[in-house]
């Protein structure tokens, strides 16, 4: 079973909401769609789904093209940012409701239902309105509907969006066992790198409309095919800098850091991106290589410290582990790994990553 | 944090007081005086208990235009609203085509009620009225000044014309509202498009619809300009309805008391009805 997007392009009007795109998702897998809002997940979704119709190119399923078919006949499901669900019906008929057109026997829906809610922990409120839930429970409830019918092809457009911080941790963490041992393909669209790092699975990175890698999910992490790929899967933001490279001796342009490289690329000009958690307050084995900065903001969350800093006119992102308080503007010593660094060439494509 | 204690917040309150004392309270008291006295004039009131209640609440009369009252609302509430949620149905969604679609769909709402009446008059006239010159060309027998089906039928054709616009606009905005995932969650499980309406739309539209109706039905149950300029009541009392009737019985006739107290039963029964309709349709609502 595999879904395939073969040179797929959508354009409204004038506006191009995706470019190009070829695509192919294998069964059993979780899928990513990782970028900004407006990057165009949901559209890619929708046309996955057929409840939108590519302007060219075409959707194969099973090796057999799907195209412009109707979204009845594709027996996929899809979950939603807000939740979704008939607000008339109780829990039972809401999780019942893609079952009723199936034709299957009252008896089995009672049987797949009951079920499908045990695994959603639902089971105890399936006569209640969707409007006496809970906003986790109504999710919950669009989540069970979307399984009931094994689907071929489960899309999950940022569904945790909407949900508190506490409630969005509890399902995030159930949502990959409920996919396991799933006959189905999964494509779940979300903004938060961590999100995509928690599922696992494939990513692919997106941004203004066009797929800008796709891979195993630690592969575009750890080797992002671009910077922009590299910034789309970083949050905070990626640090970049210019950087010469003359034998084995590295620097930045400015010549404030000098560090020794391994690696084997051609003498030149290069952009290097450095991820906010690997520049520390503290220096450990690996840490060494030294900044100075001048903080611009200090923030904790969690038992992370966020510093941003400013070097000369740019402004750089640090994530450490524990908790150190800064005060604005003061001057302090970052510390770095140069090997973790991620080398880009003048075009941004990928030359190595460390 | 201390609470600071300042009775001084009352005087904010006391404009609204005021107002709804002058424009509410006070002109409600004089009626309930009228109701329970008799006067002949010059200030002199007799007390007289309930006895325009009683005499009001056993009048033939009264019960006539009540019937008359009830059935005309009950028409119209059937015509207007699925008529007003099938026009709010089609309307389009986006484009050019909505602000045009809703410009004309307000007009007859910014027409003065008298104007409608005096209006539809002309327009329904046999002899010289649009309407009115062509159902007889085409060979009905019409005349609404004289046969009593073709002056209901008349003065309720008027009131679909002039507020059904109401109910197509508070649909359209319940429609509007209703976020596009729903409607491909239906279309993912394969709904119907009378499903997605009794499923998605009505209960969606739920409480606009509440409001439609509660609206239209005081409004109806109120009417009395229109049909005033329209038939004067006519032909006989066949179109009398309730203010119709109250007017005549207080200035036509200057039975002050009686009227008042019609009034008030009048005031009773529409406060009663808008409420029992509220609740039953606000039970069970939770905080969606």
């Amino acid at each position: 079973m595999s879904l395939e997007l073969k040179n797929v392009e959508k354009k409204i009007g004038l506006d191009t909401h995706i470019y190009s795109t070829d695509l192919k998702l294998e069964k059993n897998t979780i899928n990513i769609l990782l970028g900004p809002t407006l990057s165009g997940k949901t559209t890619l979704m929708q046309i996955m789904a057929g409840l939108d119709k590519p302007s060219t190119g075409e959707i194969w399923f099973n090796d057999k093209n799907v195209t412009g078919m109707k979204v009845q006949k594709r027996n996929v499901s899809m979950v939603y940012q807000q939740f979704i669900n008939y607000p008339n019906f109780t829990v039972y008929e809401n999780i019942a409701s893609p079952l009723k057109i199936t034709g299957i026997s009252s008896d089995e829906i009672k049987q797949r239902v009951g079920k499908v809610a045990e695994l959603l922990k639902l089971s105890g409120m399936l006569n209640k309105k969707p409007n006496e839930l809970s906003g986790g429970q109504q999710q919950r409830t669009a989540l069970a509907r979307a399984l009931v019918k094994d689907s071929d092809l489960i899309l999950l457009d940022e569904p945790l969006a909407n949900l508190d911080f506490k409630l969005r941790e509890e399902l995030r963490e159930e949502l990959p066992k409920l996919f396991e041992d799933r006959d189905c393909i999964v494509v779940y669209a979300t903004t938060e790198p961590s999100e995509a790092l928690l599922l696992g699975g494939n990513t692919a990175t997106l941004l203004e409309g066009k797929v800008i890698q796709y891979g195993k999910t630690l592969d575009v992490y750890n080797k992002p095919n671009s910077l922009v790929s590299a910034q789309v899967f970083s949050d905070p933001p990626m640090n970049i800098t210019k950087i010469k490279k003359s034998g084995e001796n590295c620097s930045f342009l400015d010549n404030s850091v000098n560090w020794k490289t391994r690696i084997n690329i051609k003498d030149g000009e290069y952009k290097v991106g450095i991820r906010p958690h690997n520049i520390t307050t503290y220096k450990d084995g690996n840490n060494s290589l030294e900044i100075k900065g001048k903080v611009l903001i200090s923030e904790l969350s969690g038992s992370e410290s966020l510093i941003h800093f400013t070097r000369g006119n740019l402004n750089w992102v640090s994530l450490s582990n524990g908790v150190f308080q800064k005060n604005v503007g003061e001057e302090m010593n970052l510390y770095m790994n140069a090997d973790e660094f991620i080398y880009f060439d003048e075009n941004e494509r990928l030359v190595s990553n460390g | 944090m201390n609470k600071t204690i300042n009775q001084k917040a009352w005087f904010f309150v006391i404009p609204v007081f005021v107002l709804v004392a002058f424009n509410a309270i006070i002109p409600l008291m004089t009626v309930v005086n009228y109701a329970f006295q008799e006067t002949f004039g010059n200030n002199v009131f007799m007390w007289e208990g309930t006895r325009w209640f009683k005499q009001i609440m056993l009048s033939e009369r009264f019960h006539a235009s009540l019937g008359r009252q009830f059935l005309f609302t009950f028409i119209i509430l059937f015509i207007q609203i699925p008529l007003g949620i099938a026009i709010a149905l089609t309307m389009p969604k986006q484009g050019v085509g909505v602000p045009v679609c809703l410009v004309l769909m307000s007009m007859p709402l910014l027409i003065p009620w008298n104007v409608v009446g005096a209006m539809w008059n002309i327009f329904a006239l046999p002899d010289i009225g649009f309407l009115g010159h062509s159902l007889n060309a085409l060979g009905f027998d019409y005349n609404f000044t004289q046969q009593i089906g073709d002056a209901w039928f008349t003065t309720i054709l008027m009131d679909v014309w002039h507020w059904t616009s109401l109910v197509v606009l508070l649909s359209y905005a319940g429609l509007q509202s209703i976020q596009p995932a729903y409607y491909q969650a239906a279309e993912i499980d394969g709904a119907s498009r009378w499903a997605v309406f009794t499923k998605i739309e009505l209960p969606k539209m739920k409480k606009v619809l509440t409001i439609a109706i509660l609206l239209r039905f005081m409004d109806s149950f109120m009417i009395y300009t229109e049909p005033f300029v329209l038939t004067g009541g006519g032909p006989g009392n066949a179109t009398a309805f309730l203010s119709i009737d109250l007017v005549k019985m207080a200035l036509g006739q200057f039975d002050l008391g009686p009227a008042a107290a019609m009034s008030l039963i009048y005031f009773f029964i529409v406060l009663l009805v808008c409420w029992v309709f509220y609740t039953l349709m606000m039970r069970n609502e939770g905080n969606q």
